[in-house]
């Protein structure tokens, strides 16, 4: 049985999953809790938020995240390729900048106008 | 003469203006210093904004984005790199900005939106050097994910609130190295979600009941932090320092309503939470400017902000549209183990079904009741299983428990179920 703090949502519910009986999920207040209660123990996942290069914006940079949650183990590989990353504005909001991030598979998308 | 003058362009201004607007209200102005709407959430990058609101997980511009378009709907003004230097009770409000001059503007209402500002080092009184190299987390956030510097690279971060916590991820992130977080108080001041992610994921320990006691510097830049233990009576425990070689110090002590214009204004102000006193409806003690989101008690979360904004805009309208609320108002006292309550005044009989009540415990609680009573008889009891300082705790006290006061006061408190 092991103790988690659930973190899908600011409500921080305590979970116990039981790894002995397929990672069965207790303490959650909904079945998101669930879900990230089987993964955080079996391949826990983030979604990753950082920022990148552009030119010609209000900014010099512009806020992106992965599309999907990825592998925790991945992320720092994914911030190594977004270094190699400059927009130029216009960009808007859900537009692609990086293309299976680090081979998650996960797209890195704008998320501000600039 | 404007419906409505909103005085700030951040998260609760937005809300406010545009729910202003769904009320009917169809001259609105928007006053924002800064170059774009949005405030903070501007510099808030990482995600988990929303879950309430949109029932998904956004990031702080796209929280910002999904406001500002709805409020593109609408014809609702906005009017940015401008500042208001003053608000007075007669709802006149005086702007300043380099394109437009001096300008003296007046409303029918105003909702006053200003926000924040962080506690900084010399609200506190670090003992040690005065070097560069000190910041607050979110003027390190906004130099980070705004301007594009990274402020340092190796980084003890004091204070475990939020935004010190988010930030201990993001520097980690982009190379630096956190050694520690120092907390004051037995417990984080932060969201246990952000304690997991941005803490544990990164082995980045978490020093609770412990304090910066020493800063020193070399050529001018922080080099050293010398951290203690502390006692019961939060005083540093000889022999138990820690010693960090760093570069770099966040602050993430705490947050202060950002309230000249409003005590100018000679709105009464509440000493408990800084911020104005307000009724059920977010009006201050001056009828016709009403105040909502981080202005009047910090919030936990935006879509918090964005709900009670929703609120206060609504009442502005009706303020407008219908004329003053009437009616005796109850006061709400704090009981045992409750720090604030917001708001401070409920008119019972302006209230359709029920009131929103806001608060904070003062401490941590484990299967617990909230209790609300007139001084002579409990009114009314709301169960929970955790409450702690750092998560705002939410009641709706219904037209009927509010009927049932006698005395003219409603008193909150928390104890152990």
């Amino acid at each position: 049985m092991k103790e988690l703090v659930c973190i899908v949502c600011p409500k921080g519910c305590r979970l116990h999953v039981d790894e002995e009986n397929g990672f069965a999920v207790t303490g959650n207040s909904c079945p998101r809790g669930a879900e990230y209660g089987k993964n955080e123990i079996q391949n826990p996942t983030r979604v990753l938020t950082s920022t990148v290069r552009i030119t010609g914006g209000a900014y010099p940079r512009c806020p992106v995240k992965t599309d999907r949650a990825v592998p925790k183990a991945k992320l720092m590989d994914i911030m190594k390729e977004l270094n190699g990353v400059t927009l130029s504005s216009p960009v808007e909001i859900g537009q692609v900048v990086l293309r299976d991030a680090a081979g998650t598979g996960a797209g890195v998308v704008v998320t501000k106008a600039l | 003469m404007y419906d409505l003058i909103v005085i700030g362009g951040g998260p609760a201004g937005l809300a406010a203006a545009n729910s202003a607007w769904q009320k009917g209200l169809r001259s609105i102005l928007i006053v924002e210093r800064d170059k774009e709407a949005g405030g903070i959430l501007n510099q808030c990058i990482h995600n988990g904004f929303g879950l309430h609101r949109f029932k998904e997980e956004l990031t702080g511009p796209e929280y910002a984005a999904r406001f500002i378009d709805m409020l593109k709907e609408t014809g609702v003004e906005l009017m940015l790199d401008t500042m208001v230097l003053e608000i007075t009770a007669g709802r006149q409000v005086h702007v300043i900005s380099a394109k437009d001059g001096y300008q003296v503007l007046s409303a029918k209402s105003i909702v006053l939106c200003m926000g924040c500002r962080e506690r900084t080092r010399g609200a506190i009184g670090i003992p040690g050097d005065r070097p560069a190299g000190v910041f607050t987390a979110g003027s390190a956030q906004r130099y980070l994910n705004l301007e594009g510097y990274m402020v340092g690279k190796r980084v003890v971060i004091l204070g475990s609130g939020d935004i010190g916590l988010i930030m201990a991820r993001r520097m980690t992130l982009e190379g630096a190295k956190v050694l520690a977080c120092v907390e004051l108080m037995p417990y984080s001041g932060g969201l246990m979600r952000n304690i997991v992610q941005c803490l544990n994921d990164w082995d980045i320990p978490l020093y609770l009941s412990h304090t910066i006691t020493d800063i020193r510097a070399e050529n001018g830049r922080v080099s050293h932090v010398t951290v203690h233990k502390l006692d019961e009576n939060r005083q540093p425990i000889p022999g138990t320092n820690l010693e960090f070689d760093c570069d770099t110090v966040l602050l993430s002590v705490g947050l202060i309503p950002e309230n000249e214009l409003t005590r100018a204004a000679g709105i009464q102000m509440d000493p408990r939470t800084n911020g104005a006193v307000v009724y059920e409806n977010m009006e201050t003690s001056v009828p016709g400017i009403f105040a909502c989101g981080n202005v009047v008690h910090v919030h936990d979360l935006v879509d918090y902000v964005s709900a009670e904004s929703e609120r206060a805009g609504a009442a502005a309208a009706e303020f407008v549209l219908k004329g003053q609320r009437e009616g005796e108002a109850l006061e709400l006292k704090n009981g045992a183990d409750v720090g604030y309550t917001v708001p401070q005044k409920i008119r019972a009989q302006a209230v359709e079904k029920a009131a929103d009540v806001f608060f904070r415990v003062r401490r941590v609680f484990k299967n617990s009741v909230i209790e609300i009573s007139d001084g002579e008889k409990v009114l009314a009891s709301f169960r929970r299983e955790h409450m702690a300082p750092g998560e705002m705790e939410h009641i709706l006290l219904p037209r009927k428990i509010l009927d049932q006061a006698r005395g003219g006061q409603i008193t909150v408190s928390a104890k152990e179920a």
